[in-house]
C-alpha cells in the first residue's frame, strides 16, 4: 500500500510541473508588460524599466519559468502588489476559508447525492424515483450563484433564518456554531450541482449493479433486502461511483469561486476575480497553481481511496 | 433517424424539452423584429419599477431600462455564445482527437499527456487564468470556455477514432493509396460526427452555464452590453430592494439549462438500446406473482412439490413463457436431475421456488411451490426471505460472477449465517472455517481471507456449496453447478455433492444440460424442452430406454467415454422462441419421427409406473419402457 501511493505520487510530479508550465505560459500571453500595470499609464520609462527589471522580466522567458518555479519550491510566491503582502500568506489564508466551504459542501454532495441514487434506483419507476429524478434535474440545471441568490433571499431576508452573507459575524464571538450559521446556505447552494450529478451517476451505477448474479446470491442465501441493496449493491456500485465524487470535487471548487462571490465568503476564488479585475498577475499565478496542486493531491487520495475499495486493483 | 425521432417523441420530458427551447430559441432568432423597448436605453427616473407596470411588462432594472428587452437581448447573446463556444470546442477538440486516435503512438500519447494536464485543473481556475491573460469581456470568456471544455471532447473523439482507425475500410482506403489526409476527411470524420454532435448536444448547456457564470463574476459580457449572467450580477447589488432584477434573468438561464438537459437526456436515451429492451430495470426482492387459475390442492409427494408451475417473461407487448406448467418434486435424501439445452426454461423453474426470477419482467403466473406441503408462491416477501439459504439454498453456475467480488469469503459465508441467526464474530469466523473445510478447501483457516478473484474456479465452487450449506438447508437448488469448470473438478465437486447428500440427508435438485452429471449423481431425471417436462423417470431406466425422441437425440449427443469413434450428433434445429409456441409438440420441427398429429393440439404428459413421456409416437412405448 505504501509503495502504492508512493508510486501514485511520484507519478503527480510530472502533472504538477505540467501545471505550472500551463499557468506560465497562459500568464506569458499577456499583452503589455506587468509594469505598466503595477505603476499605472502615467509611470515615467526609467521606472517601468527599473521595475521589469526587479521582476525579473527582461530575462529570457525559459529562465523566467525557471527562477518562478525554483521561488514557488521554496514557498515563496511572490508579493501581491495590489494588497502588498506575500502572495503565499494570502492564498494559504484565503485557501482555509474555501476548504471549509468547499469541504462541507463536498460532504453534503456526496453523502445527499449516493443516498438519493440508492433510493431513487432501489424504487426504479416508483414515486421516490419520480421525485428525485425530477429534483435531481433541477438542481443540475439551476446556475448555483442563481440559487444562492435566491437563498439569501428566503433564508436570510424572508425568514431570517440565516445570515446574508460572509464567514463570520461582524460583532461577537467567532465560535464553531456561528461559523456552522454562516456556512449553511453557501455550502447547500454549492453541493446542489454535484448533489445532482451525483445522484445520477449513483442510480444507474446501482442499477447496472442490481443486475449481477452476486446480488441473486445475496438474495438467495436471505439476506434481507436492505442489506442487498445498502451493503452488496452499493459496496460494488461504490467502485464507479468513488472516481465521480473525485471529478465533483473540482466542480465543487470551480462552482466555489460563484458561491464565494455571491456570499461574500473570503475564500480563494473570491480573491481570484478580484486579482484579474485589478490585474495582479502574480496572485493569480500563485493561487491557481496553488489550488491545482491541491486538487491534483486530493486525486491521489481519491484513487488510493479507490484500491482500498476495491482488492481487484493492482497496489 | 426515423426510429430515432420516433423514440425521442414518445420520451414526453424530452419533447417538452425540445418544445421549450425551440421555442426560446424562435424568440431569440426574432428579437431584432419584436416591438421592443431599446435595451440599452437608461431612464433614471423610472427605475426599479415593479413587474406588470406600465409600459414594462417585466418591470425596469437599476438605470431604469426595460427588462423584457434586456431580457430578449441577452438571451439572444447567451444563445449565441454558449453554442459558439460549445462548436469551437468540439470542433478544436474533435481534431486534437481524431490526430490523436488517427496517428496514435508517440503523437497520440504526447497530446493525451497535455489533455490530462489541462483536466487536471478544476475547469475554472483554468477559464480564470485565461480570461486573466487576455482581459475580461464576452469574446475572451467565449474562448476560456471553449478552451476549457476542449480536453473533454478530445478524448471522447480520440476514444471512437481509435476504434475506427483499426477497421476495414480504413485500411482498405491506406491500401487504395489514399492521403492520411483524405482518410480522415473521407472515412474518420463521417463516423465520428454522430458522437461530436450527440457531445454537444449534453455539454451545451454547460457551455452557457459557465459563460453565464463569468459574465455573472463581471469577467464576460462589459456594460452597456448584458448576457443573462451579466444581467445577474449587475442586479445582485439590489437582490433585496428589488428582487424581480434578478429573478428575471435567473430564470430564463434555469428555463434554457433544464430544456437542453431534458432533450438531452432523452437524445442519450433513445440512443440506448439497452432501454429498448428493458435490460436497465432492477430486479426487485422477490419475483412478481399473478395468478389467475385457481391453486392446485397438495399431493404429499415430496419436501419440495413444484406443481404446473407457469414462468413468463413480460417484455412490452410480448410474452414469454419460459415455464408452461411444470410439475416436480424431490425427497429428502434424493437427487432429482433436470435436464435440457439452454433456453429450455429448467433454470427459469428452479429460480422461481424460492422467487428469485429477475422482475421486471418475469411474472409466475400459475401452479404452485409447496415447501413440506406450504404454497411458498405470493407468500410474503418476510416469508419468503427467511425461507432462502435456510430451507432451501441454491449453487449457481460461475462463482466469479455470483460471489461478491468486494468481500472476503469468510465474510460472505458469515453473513449467509448472520441473515438468519445471531451469531458473534468469532463464532462465525469458526463456523466459516468449519463449511470450508466440510467442502474440501485446503488450508481453510487462511482462505477465509481470500476475496474471490483470488481462489480458482473449483475452490469458488467449493464456496459456493460451502454458503448453501451454512445453514443447513433441507434442500439445494443446483443450478449448473459444475458447467464452467474442467472435467477433473467438475467429478471432486460432483462426488463432494454426493457425499453431503447421503451424510446430511439432502434433497437435491440438479439443474444440467449434461447426461452424464445425471447419470453419475441423480436419482431421477426430468427432461425438458421448451418450458415443460417431455419425459420423467429414474435415471437407471431413461439412460437406458429413452421414450421422447428428444430424450433419445439429447443422449446421442454425449460421447461416451470407451465406446469407440461414436459420431457426436446434434440436433439440427433450434428451440422454439418461447412467445411463439407452435400448436401441439414444440419438438415437432426438429423431430425425425414427426407425424401430421403431433401438430394438431396439446400432448399430455402420460405415465406408467415411475416413467412419463410428452409425446404420441415415442421411440418405444412407454409401457415397455417402464416394465
Amino acid at each position: 500500500m505504501g509503495r502504492y501511493i508512493l508510486g501514485r505520487l511520484i507519478s503527480a510530479i510530472p502533472v504538477l510541473l505540467g501545471i505550472t508550465v500551463i499557468v506560465f505560459l497562459i500568464m506569458a500571453l499577456i499583452p503589455g508588460d506587468p509594469a505598466t500595470a503595477i505603476l499605472g499609464s502615467y509611470a515615467t520609462p526609467e521606472n517601468v524599466e527599473k521595475l521589469n527589471r526587479d521582476l525579473g522580466l527582461d530575462k529570457p522567458l525559459v529562465s523566467q519559468y525557471f527562477i518562478w518555479l525554483g521561488n514557488m519550491l521554496q514557498g515563496d510566491f511572490g508579493t501581491s502588489f495590489s494588497l502588498n503582502r506575500p502572495v503565499i500568506d494570502e492564498v494559504l489564508e484565503r485557501f482555509n476559508a474555501t476548504l471549509i466551504l468547499a469541504g462541507t459542501s463536498f460532504v453534503i454532495c456526496s453523502v445527499l447525492g449516493i443516498m438519493a441514487g440508492v433510493i431513487s434506483a432501489a424504487n426504479q419507476y416508483g414515486w421516490a424515483d419520480k421525485g428525485i429524478t425530477f429534483v435531481v434535474l433541477l438542481g443540475i440545471s439551476i446556475p448555483s450563484f442563481f440559487l444562492g441568490m435566491m437563498m439569501i433571499l428566503f433564508f436570510s431576508v424572508n425568514l431570517r433564518v440565516f445570515p446574508v452573507s460572509g464567514m463570520w459575524p461582524i460583532y461577537g464571538t467567532r465560535d464553531i456554531w456561528a461559523l456552522l450559521n454562516h456556512l449553511v446556505l453557501p455550502a447547500t447552494a454549492l453541493a446542489v450541482v454535484a448533489t445532482g450529478v451525483i445522484a445520477r451517476l449513483s442510480r444507474s451505477a446501482m442499477l447496472e449493479v442490481l443486475r449481477q448474479d452476486f446480488i441473486r446470491t445475496a438474495r438467495a442465501k436471505g439476506v434481507h433486502e436492505r442489506g442487498v441493496i445498502w451493503r452488496h449493491a452499493l459496496k460494488a456500485a461504490m467502485v464507479s461511483i468513488i472516481p465521480v465524487l473525485g471529478i465533483q470535487a473540482g466542480f465543487v471548487l470551480s462552482g466555489a469561486v460563484y458561491i464565494e462571490i455571491v456570499f461574500q465568503w473570503p475564500g480563494v476564488g473570491r480573491m481570484l476575480v478580484d486579482a484579474i479585475l485589478t490585474r495582479d498577475i502574480l496572485l493569480v499565478q500563485g493561487g491557481v497553481v496553488f489550488v491545482a496542486a491541491c486538487y491534483v493531491l486530493f486525486n491521489i487520495v481519491v484513487d488510493v481511496a479507490q484500491s482500498l475499495l476495491d482488492p481487484r486493483i493492482k497496489t | 433517424m426515423m426510429g430515432f425521432l420516433k423514440l425521442l417523441a414518445r420520451n414526453r420530458l424530452a419533447l417538452a424539452g425540445g418544445i421549450v427551447l425551440s421555442f426560446v430559441v424562435l424568440l431569440a432568432l426574432i428579437t431584432p423584429l419584436l416591438p421592443l423597448a431599446e435595451p440599452n436605453v437608461t431612464n433614471t427616473a423610472a427605475r426599479f419599477q415593479k413587474p406588470f407596470s406600465e409600459g414594462a411588462l417585466l418591470g425596469t432594472d437599476h438605470l431604469g431600462r426595460d427588462l423584457l428587452s434586456r431580457l430578449m437581448w441577452g438571451t439572444r447573446l447567451s444563445l449565441a455564445v454558449g453554442f459558439a463556444a460549445a462548436v469551437v470546442a468540439a470542433t478544436l477538440g474533435a481534431a486534437i482527437g481524431i490526430v490523436a486516435g488517427f496517428y496514435g503512438g508517440r503523437t497520440d500519447n504526447l497530446i493525451m499527456r497535455g489533455v490530462d494536464m489541462l483536466m487536471a485543473f478544476p475547469y475554472i481556475l483554468l477559464a480564470l487564468a485565461i480570461v486573466a491573460a487576455l482581459g475580461p469581456g464576452l469574446f475572451n470568456a467565449l474562448i476560456a470556455v471553449a478552451a476549457v471544455n476542449v480536453p473533454f471532447f478530445a478524448r471522447n473523439i480520440r476514444g471512437i477514432t481509435v476504434g475506427i482507425a483499426h477497421k476495414e475500410f480504413v485500411d482498405a482506403a491506406r491500401l487504395a493509396g489514399l492521403s492520411n489526409t483524405r482518410i480522415i476527411l473521407t472515412e474518420i470524420l463521417p463516423n465520428v460526427i454522430p458522437v461530436i454532435v450527440i457531445a454537444m448536444s449534453t455539454t451545451i448547456g454547460w457551455m452557457i452555464l459557465e459563460t453565464a457564470g463569468l459574465s455573472f463574476l463581471g469577467l464576460g459580457s462589459q456594460p452597456p452590453q448584458a448576457d443573462l449572467g451579466s444581467m445577474l450580477g449587475e442586479a445582485r447589488s439590489a437582490l433585496i430592494t428589488n428582487p424581480h432584477t434578478s429573478v428575471v434573468p435567473g430564470i430564463m438561464i434555469l428555463i434554457i439549462v433544464m430544456s437542453i438537459n431534458l432533450l438531452g437526456d432523452g437524445v442519450r436515451d433513445a440512443l440506448d438500446p439497452r432501454l429498448k429492451s428493458g435490460a436497465l430495470s432492477r430486479p426487485m426482492a422477490a419475483t412478481l406473482v399473478s395468478r389467475k387459475d385457481p391453486v392446485p390442492p397438495a399431493e404429499g409427494k415430496g419436501l419440495l412439490e413444484v406443481q404446473e408451475l407457469q414462468t413468463q417473461f413480460h417484455v412490452k407487448d410480448r410474452v414469454y413463457r419460459a415455464v408452461g406448467g411444470v410439475s416436480l418434486h424431490v425427497k429428502p435424501g434424493e437427487c432429482l436431475g433436470v435436464i435440457g439445452e439452454s433456453g429450455s426454461g429448467k433454470s427459469v423453474t428452479a429460480l422461481s421456488v424460492m422467487g428469485l426470477v429477475a422482475s421486471p419482467p418475469g411474472v409466475i403466473t400459475g401452479g404452485a411451490v409447496r415447501y413440506d406441503g406450504e404454497d411458498l408462491i405470493g407468500a410474503p416477501y418476510r416469508k419468503l426471505r427467511e425461507m432462502r439459504g435456510r430451507n432451501v439454498a441454491y449453487i449457481f453456475q460461475d462463482p466469479l460472477a455470483t460471489l461478491h467480488p468486494l468481500y472476503k469469503v469468510g465474510d460472505q459465508l458469515i453473513e449467509a449465517i448472520r441473515s438468519h441467526r445471531p451469531i458473534s464474530k468469532s463464532e462465525g469466523q469458526a463456523k466459516a472455517i468449519d463449511l470450508l473445510k466440510a467442502v474440501r478447501i485446503p488450508n481453510a483457516e487462511k482462505r477465509i481471507s481470500d476475496h474471490p478473484h483470488e481462489m480458482s474456479g473449483g475452490m469458488r465452487q467449493r464456496v459456493g456449496i460451502a454458503m448453501a450449506l451454512a445453514n443447513d438447508p433441507d434442500i439445494i437448488i443446483a443450478d449448473e453447478p459444475t458447467t464452467a469448470l474442467d472435467v477433473t473438478v467438475q467429478a471432486q465437486i460432483l462426488s463432494l455433492l454426493d457425499d453431503l447428500r447421503r451424510s446430511r440427508g439432502l434433497a437435491i435438485v440438479f439443474i444440467t444440460h449434461d447426461f452424464g452429471v445425471v447419470g453419475q449423481l441423480c436419482d431421477r431425471v426430468a427432461v425438458m424442452y421448451a418450458g415443460r417436462i417431455v419425459e420423467e423417470g429414474p435415471t437407471q431406466s431413461v439412460l437406458e430406454t429413452p421414450t421422447h425422441p428428444y430424450t433419445a437425440r439429447l443422449m446421442a449427443c454425449v460421447p461416451e467415454l470407451g465406446a469407440g469413434k461414436r459420431r457426436l450428433e446434434a440436433i439440427p434445429g433450434l428451440p422454439p422462441v418461447v412467445d411463439k409456441l407452435p400448436k401441439g409438440c414444440a419438438f415437432a420441427d426438429r423431430c425425425d419421427r414427426v407425424q401430421a398429429d403431433c401438430r394438431q393440439g396439446e400432448i399430455d404428459l402420460e405415465r406408467e409406473g415411475t416413467r412419463a413421456v410428452r409425446c404420441i409416437h415415442p421411440v418405444i412405448p412407454l409401457k415397455e419402457a417402464a416394465e
